[in-house]
């Protein structure tokens, strides 16, 4: 076996939502030499969305992810408000904020209830047959069935207003096309406070858990790293802000308006992935890279501008001495409290009298040649950038994802795993599923990340260093 | 008898179907009563047993999907496709005006953030992109066809309702759509 080098890989990696694998390379002593994260798909929004008119964007775009389909439409729209050079009316700046709080409830309950939760309640190496959102309906059907309720509540709020649940539409260039009528906002009102209980359950649930694992918590794939997320006079938002990145110690690095997105944030690119790794230009890759979504945001802001999320968040911190949090598995945590902040926001919303007016839209022509919208998707950070000829054709499209930036991140995470827990080709299944968890935290988007996961054999594939196949080790 | 057993994939798609099968709510915990998920994309079983049901989401992009699609075809007595993607291609096909090549160095090379000055493009242990992206029925024999971007809950239960009676569900004109 010298110089024979081995690979398990893990392909694909189920319970994220995306296509993605994991290879891990052994040392010929049975070490592990790297491991990588692999997006293995690519589909070409940027490149074929060439030639449409611009205003067919926020619909096109949002096929990008069926998961968070809601993030594309709004930041498709506000990069075409910015081309018509308008400034939506607030009636309907709020409308779309509503349902881009059903999504944050919808996504985020998605990721903690039906994916992830499995993992923390049945273990990393209880039996895959039951590690799952049937096992959960099973064993814990409060929890299911609360689950189940948050994601249609907000699935209900976005088919409200865009029609349907997936890939609604709503939001035009220049505002939206449909109100909000004073039956629906009062039924949304309604729901609000069973829906807080549930959370509420599920906070004390990842604390609890958090606190019985405090040292699987310290030391599971935990990131020194920077963060990035979007602010509005230092309190966290979700729609429309500034973009703000922290050091790994604590300090504003930079805080710049969206449209100068392309000076900060450049994207590196692997052989072995169709996801970019986007970086922090000034500091180059990879000492340039970042973690945003729900860890991100919590560490980038000051404080959150609703008092029950505030005050939950102040705990959060207290997690660590200096109130930043590296540890990966708080994600779960960091969601839950962002859920808690929609619902706060969405209440916030919903009481106030301009979203049942009905001043919905402005219209225009092409006034800019280029348009930028950036929002926070429910994984991070989200960018569309569109550049039109004078009719408003599109000459060029790109889209930072957010599942992109936690990329080198997610690979740093799986080799950390991978070194803690390998010592040779003979790796139980818990042992891989510690490294798909790792991928769960970071809830990707693969399906968004590649503009373009999952399900194949969980398999060790053994190869040497010429890449000849020595023998595979299937999981059933 | 026993329950059906059911196989799910998303291949060349944005996962919008499988997130219309979760639309269906709480009824999920009455189906899970009555057929047998096995492997899909929100549960942790890997490879495709024999199973009575296969349920594809998207068409096919690139070599690993076409092998899945086949595998599946293989292993599952009835095969669904399941929304715009895998009945008819879906918008994935929008890059078929262009070859395979240039979508590659535009997304990788010539977007305006990327850093790239090696024009490396991504080729390395993941699959290659097909010529064109298909709609499934290219590739294998479809048996079931339910479009829409993505079909409603209620069209998904319907046809799941059908299959549970013994029946090759078809999908009624009243509840068909396209968007």
């Amino acid at each position: 076996m010298e110089n024979k080098k081995n690979t398990i890989v893990i392909n694909p990696i189920t319970r994220i939502e995306g296509h993605g694998k994991i290879t891990v390379d052994l040392a010929p002593d049975g070490t592990v030499e790297s491991a990588r994260f692999h997006v293995t798909q690519y589909r070409g929004f940027e490149v074929f969305s060439k030639g449409r008119d611009f205003r067919e964007m926020p619909v096109i775009t949002p096929r990008i992810c069926g998961i968070c389909p809601v993030s594309h439409h709004l930041a498709s729209a506000k990069a075409c408000d910015a081309i018509l050079g308008v400034r939506i009316p607030p009636t309907a700046a709020k409308l779309r904020e509503i349902m881009h709080m059903g999504q944050f409830i919808q996504s985020h309950a998605l990721s903690f209830f039906h994916l992830s939760s499995p993992d923390l309640l049945f273990g990393f190496d209880a039996d895959p047959s039951v590690r799952n959102v049937a096992g959960l309906a099973k064993e814990y059907p409060e929890l299911a069935v609360s689950g189940i309720s948050m994601r249609k509540y907000g699935q209900e709020i976005i088919k409200t207003l865009g029609g349907k649940k997936v890939h609604p539409w709503h939001s035009i260039p220049g505002g939206v096309n449909r109100s909000l009528r004073p039956d629906e906002r009062d039924e949304m009102l309604a729901g609000l406070p069973e829906q807080k209980k549930s959370l509420r359950s599920a906070l004390s649930l990842v604390k609890n858990y958090l606190a019985e694992n405090a040292a699987l918590a310290a030391a599971f794939a935990t990131l020194e790293t920077s963060y990035m997320g979007m602010v509005k006079d230092g309190y966290l938002e979700l729609y429309d802000g500034a973009i703000r990145l922290r050091s790994p110690g604590g300090r504003i690095i930079d805080e710049f308006n969206s449209d100068d997105y392309c000076s900060f944030i450049g994207e590196h690119v692997e052989e072995w992935s169709y996801l970019k790794f986007p970086f922090y230009r000034p500091l180059g890759f990879p000492y340039g890279s970042y973690r945003v979504g729900p860890l991100g945001r919590l560490n980038a802001c000051e404080d959150i501008s609703t008092s029950e999320a505030s005050s939950e968040l102040a705990t959060f911190r207290k997690t660590t001495s200096d109130g930043l949090v590296h540890f990966t598995l708080y994600y779960h945590y960091a969601r839950l409290i962002e859920i808690l902040y929609a619902m706060e926001r969405l209440e916030e919303l919903l009481n106030d009298p301009d979203v049942l007016k009905s001043d919905l839209h402005i219209t225009g022509d092409v006034s800019c040649r280029e348009g930028i919208g950036v929002v926070e998707a429910p994984r991070g950070t989200l960018i569309h950038h569109y550049e039109v000829d004078e009719k408003g054709v599109i000459e060029r499209v790109n889209l930072i994802v957010a599942t992109g930036h936690n990329n080198y991140a997610m690979n740093r995470g799986v080799e950390q795993v991978a070194r803690d827990h390998i010592t040779g080709p003979d790796v139980k299944e818990g042992v891989l599923n510690r490294m798909e968890h790792v991928i769960r935290c970071y809830d990707p988007c693969l399906s968004c990340s590649t503009h373009a996961v999952g399900k194949m054999p969980l398999m060790l594939e053994l190869r040497d260093s010429d890449g000849n196949t020595l023998g595979t080790v299937t999981k059933e | 008898m026993s329950k059906p057993k059911i196989a799910s994939v998303w291949l060349e798609a944005c996962a919008g179907c499988h997130m219309s099968f979760l639309d269906i709510d709480e009824r999920i915990v009455d189906l899970l009563g009555k057929v047998e998920l096995t492997a899909t994309p929100i549960t942790d079983i890997k490879t495709f047993p024999e199973v009575d049901v296969g349920v594809v989401e998207g068409g096919l992009g690139n070599e690993e999907e076409l092998h899945l699609a086949k595998e599946l075809r293989e292993r599952c007595k009835i095969l669904i496709a399941w929304g715009d993607c895998a009945v008819f291609g879906g918008i994935n096909c929008m890059r078929n005006f262009m070859p395979v090549e240039q979508v590659l160095k535009e997304g990788f090379v010539e977007t305006v953030s990327t850093v790239n000055p090696e024009r490396v493009i991504p080729r390395v242990d993941i699959p290659a992109l097909l010529p064109q992206a298909l709609p499934l029925d290219r590739a294998v024999k479809v048996d079931v066809y339910v479009p829409g971007c993505p079909p409603d809950a209620d069209t998904i239960l319907y046809i799941f309702s059908e299959i549970l009676e013994g029946r090759l569900p078809s999908v009624p004109t009243d509840i068909m759509r396209y968007d």
